[in-house]
């Protein structure tokens, strides 16, 4: 069910300003691939380009294609509401819905699908809370509101509600920032769990991070404030933090700049 | 003053500094400008509490003046003699006008008014919002007589197609028959309320919906969500404590609105079983158009009568607060 995402020539824009240029890159199903690079380097703007959240920004705008095993995303007559029930995503800070019990959170996505039926939804519920290993400690309080829960919980219940729709890719945009290590831990093993059946993209500032729980990794880099971010390589995680090809990517996990 | 400040200070826990400095810094009023600031807002408060309890005294008292030597019940009486004795009124007729005609203006406004806040949060172009936030603004800054006067002369001569459409499909219902007299009853002065508390409810409701956290919306979006789905699943329920607050703003306008139901509505002092029919009368309506010529005693009536709905008001906030708190732990305030 994973599958593979192939980006060619992507440019995207927020009104005149143009904020990532020709980016071009495969990845693999079932593996984890790691964005890095310096902030406003456009790697959470290229990750929303993926399942078509970047055009929800005004005068948010893409140019190039994005194919999904075949199909392109950005093709003509495709409904970004059907790209999103197939490339689930994961936000910066926890977003559960706060009117919502932690039950109705994980099936929110099915409900949107139109599955009513009481017992699949309790199956799916239950499933997708025990792969975001999130079950054991909220199974007692399942119509609590998920807004109680700590941080962290709050955002494996956002893993458990992306991945209860079952998509073939899920983006993780920087997951872990607003958590502190323990819960970071936790969110680390998940992925490294999830890996076997959806095919991974994470967005991190933590080159530890990056380098713990990725296969892949991609740096982005800008030439300048106002310039538009670039992909400069993408490569084995442990090329590139052993021996990257380019000097840059060597300097910014080196700790020379950004 | 002195002494009051100490009680609301935090008990100080077990090991707390208890240095002249510490005291003093948690108590926050050492500086001259804290202090002169701190008589201020407090004198306010106290104004504000010593002027409500001054008018709720005089009210009761007068209104007990009235209500002692009312010879009929005064909360059941389909009657309004207050001029010869023995005076004879109750306020049954005006209780019913009054909470008809408002909820005849709740039910057509409340929909139509988060349907224009959620066009202009979510559906308008950016262009178009702002024009139309004014219009909306401009509606609200139109004085409540002569909303009156274009109901009588516009509003009414042209209610009668519409009051025999109603009548001819829903007239079985009883409640929307109509019997062919001027169109000056509760439903006019309904629909004329909802057109006059519609911007207070659509800007307050907008001002709800625009603070809708984007990471909620976004939240729905990425799972797949349409856009409507992303207002039934964040923007909704987000904003659905406010959407109640914005339509008991509205309400409390609609009960008290004086001038437009007095200058649309044909008052008579019984109940009609028809919403179309003309006849009864509000709580506002009847002060109104009462007091200049009562007594003394006829004052004092009308008073009482200012009381009831007063209490009405109290109740319909109390019932307002009480919808908003129980679903509490699920507001968007703890995200």
């Amino acid at each position: 069910m994973a599958k593979r995402i192939d980006v060619s020539g992507l440019t995207a824009y927020y009104g005149a300003h143009k904020a990532i240029e020709d980016i071009s890159m495969t990845i693999e199903p079932r593996s984890v691939t790691a964005f890095i690079g310096p902030s406003g380097c456009g790697k959470s703007t290229f990750l929303r380009t993926l399942n078509r959240m970047h055009e929800v920004t005004p005068g948010g705008r893409v140019e190039g294609k994005v194919l999904l095993d075949a199909e392109d995303l950005y093709g003509a007559g495709v409904d970004p509401v059907s790209v999103r029930r197939e490339v689930g995503m994961v936000f910066q800070r926890p977003n559960p819905f706060p009117t919502m019990s932690i039950f109705d959170n994980v099936a929110a996505g099915l409900r949107l699908n139109g599955v009513t039926k009481k017992s699949e939804l309790n199956d799916v519920v239950e499933k997708s809370l025990k792969g975001a290993n999130l079950w054991n400690e909220v199974k007692d309080r399942l119509n609590k509101p998920g807004a109680g829960l700590s941080g962290g919980q709050q955002q494996r219940l956002c893993i458990a509600r992306a991945i209860a729709v079952e998509p073939k890719v899920l983006l993780m945009d920087e997951p872990c920032s607003a958590l502190d290590p323990i819960s970071t831990l936790a969110i680390e093993d998940l992925i490294g769990e999830l890996k076997e059946r959806f095919t991974i993209v994470i967005v991190t500032h933590n080159m530890q991070q990056a380098a713990r729980v990725s296969d892949r990794t991609a740096f982005f880099n800008l030439a300048g404030v106002g310039q538009p971010g670039r992909l400069i390589e993408i490569d084995d995680t442990e090329r590139i933090f052993s021996n990257p090809s380019v000097q840059a990517t060597e300097d910014y996990i080196s700790g020379r700049f950004g | 003053m002195e002494i009051s400040t100490q009680h609301t200070d935090p008990a100080p826990p077990l090991a707390a500094p208890s240095t002249a400095v510490g005291k003093r810094a948690a108590r926050g009023a050492t500086r001259p400008g804290d202090r002169i600031f701190l008589g201020l807002s407090r004198g306010s408060g106290i104004l504000l509490l010593v002027i409500m309890a001054a008018i709720a005294v005089f009210l009761t008292y007068r209104a007990a003046l009235a209500i002692s030597k009312d010879d009929g019940n005064f909360l059941t009486t389909f009657e309004w003699n207050t001029g010869l004795l023995p005076a004879k009124f109750g306020i049954a007729v005006l209780a019913f006008g009054t909470v008809v005609s408002s909820i005849v203006a709740m039910a057509l406004a409340v929909p139509v008014a988060v349907g224009i806040a959620l066009f202009l949060t979510h559906y308008a172009p950016r262009r178009l919002a702002g024009p139309i936030a004014y219009v909306i603004d401009l509606l609200a800054a139109v004085p409540s007589i002569v909303y009156g006067l274009w109901g009588a002369l516009v509003l009414v001569p042209h209610l009668s197609g519409l009051y025999g459409w109603l009548d001819a499909y829903l007239g079985w219902t009883g409640i929307l028959s109509w019997q062919g007299g001027a169109p000056r009853s509760l439903l006019t002065v309904g629909i004329l309320l909802a057109i006059m508390i519609l911007p207070i409810i659509t800007n307050v409701s907008r001002e709800v919906f625009r603070q809708v956290p984007r990471m909620h919306e976004e939240a729905a979006l990425a799972l797949g969500a349409t856009r409507w789905e992303v207002i039934r699943m964040a923007v909704l329920p987000f904003g659905r404590s406010g959407v109640i607050s914005a339509s008991m703003l509205g309400l409390g306008r609609a009960l008290g609105e004086t001038m437009a139901v007095a200058t649309v509505l044909s008052p008579t002092f019984d109940i009609q079983a028809s919403l179309l029919d003309p006849g009864g009368g509000t709580f506002a309506q009847n002060i109104a158009s009462k007091f200049n010529e009562a007594t003394e005693f006829g004052q004092d009536a009308l008073i009482a009568s200012g009381l009831v709905l007063f209490v009405i008001t109290l109740l319909v906030n109390g019932a307002a607060r009480m919808i908003i708190n129980r679903r509490k732990e699920y507001s968007g305030a703890n995200a």
